[in-house]
């Protein structure tokens, strides 16, 4: 039992990773209909920004903070420069734009930093939190705590701001939020940078867990893709739900399920996308999107 | 009157097809004008050139300045606002959010005094103000629209065929709170119709519209004595 709770907690603090990261995919799908997938080098990228303040001295939150804060301006450069060009593309230039974002940020990240594993240091003290007879890692306690903080600080943006209106507006219909003064561009742009900037969060989270090196948000980001189709990639909340659960569901897997273990974790997520995708396609909580054809 | 709003010699086409070859009218300030024509005549497309969303040849000017190849967000901000085809609402969000969409390029934030007016118009919006927009009728939907367009404080309003798809009773309806907004606030409306009976009888001028020219205009009382556009339009 005391494993159990011990491995559903865990669960949950990678799987609010993942969820932070499928929320970050599904706000920019719902915007512009693409998947980003370079969505996971944005947050390694920022992560390694972050590793280099630290590096400089600057304490945790401080660099935290900053990076948060470059990595939303990264985010909306990047829609400005490299994805508003192919704004109007067919979906598979923007996805192959995507793919060509992911290989570049992937390169200079090894380039500049190299490939070789580094440790991220966790904001939270090294030593295990004790509930009676159960231990908690402070790290996953805090970083389910961070995933909440983020998720409620969009959802009140999202619902009580009239930027947040207007961007769910601009997602919604284009057409009608430009007849009502909505500048349609830059409210795509501003959902690149807050997608970035969750990225962010979700990368310096999940760094001392699996160490910093380019490549670490490869797995992430299948997870965080199963995360997003078992929710629903129409709908935010089932992204989160779809993360927490399939952060729990792997890690209990992975402990109870012998012959899985840690080695074939990550096949769990595949047969997760392709159960959801036979099953039922729209995700626990998505829409089924109509078009006319 | 002065005009408010003045097109001429409007050209628009989609991609090598020409829908407007050269449109004239104008808009009295405080008036109601009705551009009338059966589908594919060029009054949606009029409409959208007036308000920024295609681009067109010819000028049109607005309040004494030109406005012709300026952006919707921006002549929104001037004080147009466009109801267009099919209403146009957001149907994921709720009513109240439509509206607080309406003020959205108004310089001051929504008061609730400005939901207030509306819902003096509309009482039935204020019932339904949590629901979302989507699950609301034909006729509510077209209110809201309108509502929404009402919430900029605009001094043009530009209507398309808002009668579309609804029972008689409701469009009635609908047409009344139109003239009530004209007549309350002095908002100028520009109204696109293929009901030429309502549509005539709401408004002081009009213009009739077929393949792309304005094959008639005048005040609606000369343009029901004409006998092709008894025929045409009013079917007696």
């Amino acid at each position: 039992m005391d494993i159990f709770l011990q491995q559903v907690v865990s669960g949950l603090a990678t799987g609010g990773i993942y969820a932070s990261l499928a929320l970050a995919l599904v706000m920019i799908y719902q915007a512009t209909d693409v998947v980003n997938f370079a969505q996971g080098e944005m947050a390694m990228f920022s992560t390694y920004l972050a590793w280099s303040m630290l590096n400089a001295g600057l304490p945790y939150w401080v660099a935290f903070t900053a990076t948060l804060a470059i990595a939303f301006v990264g985010g909306l450069l990047i829609e400005r420069i490299v994805i508003r060009p192919v704004e109007n593309a067919p979906v598979l230039a923007v996805v192959i734009v995507c793919i060509g974002l992911l290989v570049i940020l992937n390169s200079v990240a090894g380039w500049i930093y190299s490939y070789i594993q580094k440790p991220f240091p966790s904001p939270f003290p090294g030593t295990p939190i004790r509930f009676g007879n159960v231990v908690f890692g402070a790290h996953d306690l805090g970083a389910i705590g961070i995933t909440l903080v983020v998720l409620l600080f969009l959802y009140v943006f999202f619902r009580y701001t009239t930027l947040g209106l207007a961007m769910r507006a601009a997602a919604q219909n284009p057409v009608s939020s430009r007849l009502c003064g909505v500048r349609v561009g830059w409210m795509l742009a501003i959902g690149w940078g807050l997608a970035a900037l969750v990225g962010a969060v979700a990368g310096m989270m999940v760094a001392p867990i699996v160490f910093l090196d380019p490549n670490m948000m490869a797995g992430i980001l299948i997870y965080a893709f199963a995360s997003a189709t078992l929710g629903g990639f129409t709908s935010p909340g089932g992204a989160v739900v779809g993360g927490l659960l399939v952060g729990v569901i792997e890690n209990l897997v992975g402990t109870y399920v012998r012959f899985i273990g840690t080695e074939l974790k990550l096949t769990v997520a595949l047969a997760i996308i392709i159960i959801v995708l036979v099953v039922k396609p729209s995700g626990l909580f998505g829409r089924v999107v109509v078009r006319r054809v | 009157m002065a005009a408010l709003l003045t097109a001429s010699e409007l050209r628009a086409r989609y991609g090598w097809t020409r829908v407007l070859h050269g449109v004239s009218f104008e808009v009295e300030e405080g008036g109601i004008t009705t551009i009338l024509g059966a589908n594919g005549a060029g009054k949606t497309t009029t409409l959208r050139a007036v308000s920024g969303l295609v681009s067109t040849e010819g000028s049109v000017h607005f309040a004494g300045g030109r406005i012709d190849g300026r952006a919707p967000e921006d002549l929104v901000r001037a004080g147009i606002a466009h109801v267009p085809e099919g209403r146009g609402t957001f149907v994921g969000l709720t009513v109240e959010e439509n509206l607080r969409l309406g003020a959205y390029a108004r310089r001051e934030r929504a008061r609730s005094d400005d939901f207030e007016r509306v819902y003096q118009y509309f009482p039935i919006l204020r019932e339904r103000r949590r629901q979302v927009a989507g699950t609301l009728s034909g006729g509510e939907q077209q209110m809201l629209a309108i509502a929404r367009a009402l919430m900029l404080s605009p001094r043009l309003l530009l209507l398309d065929e808002p009668s579309l798809g609804l029972a008689p009773l409701v469009m009635r309806e609908i047409f009344r709170i139109v003239r009530a907004i004209n007549r309350d606030h002095g908002v100028s409306v520009l109204l696109v119709e293929q009901n030429a009976a309502i549509a005539l009888e709401l408004a002081d001028h009009a213009y009739v519209l077929e393949t792309g020219r304005v094959v008639l205009a005048g005040p609606p009382a000369i343009l029901k004595q004409d006998d092709a556009v008894r025929r045409s339009y009013l079917g007696y």
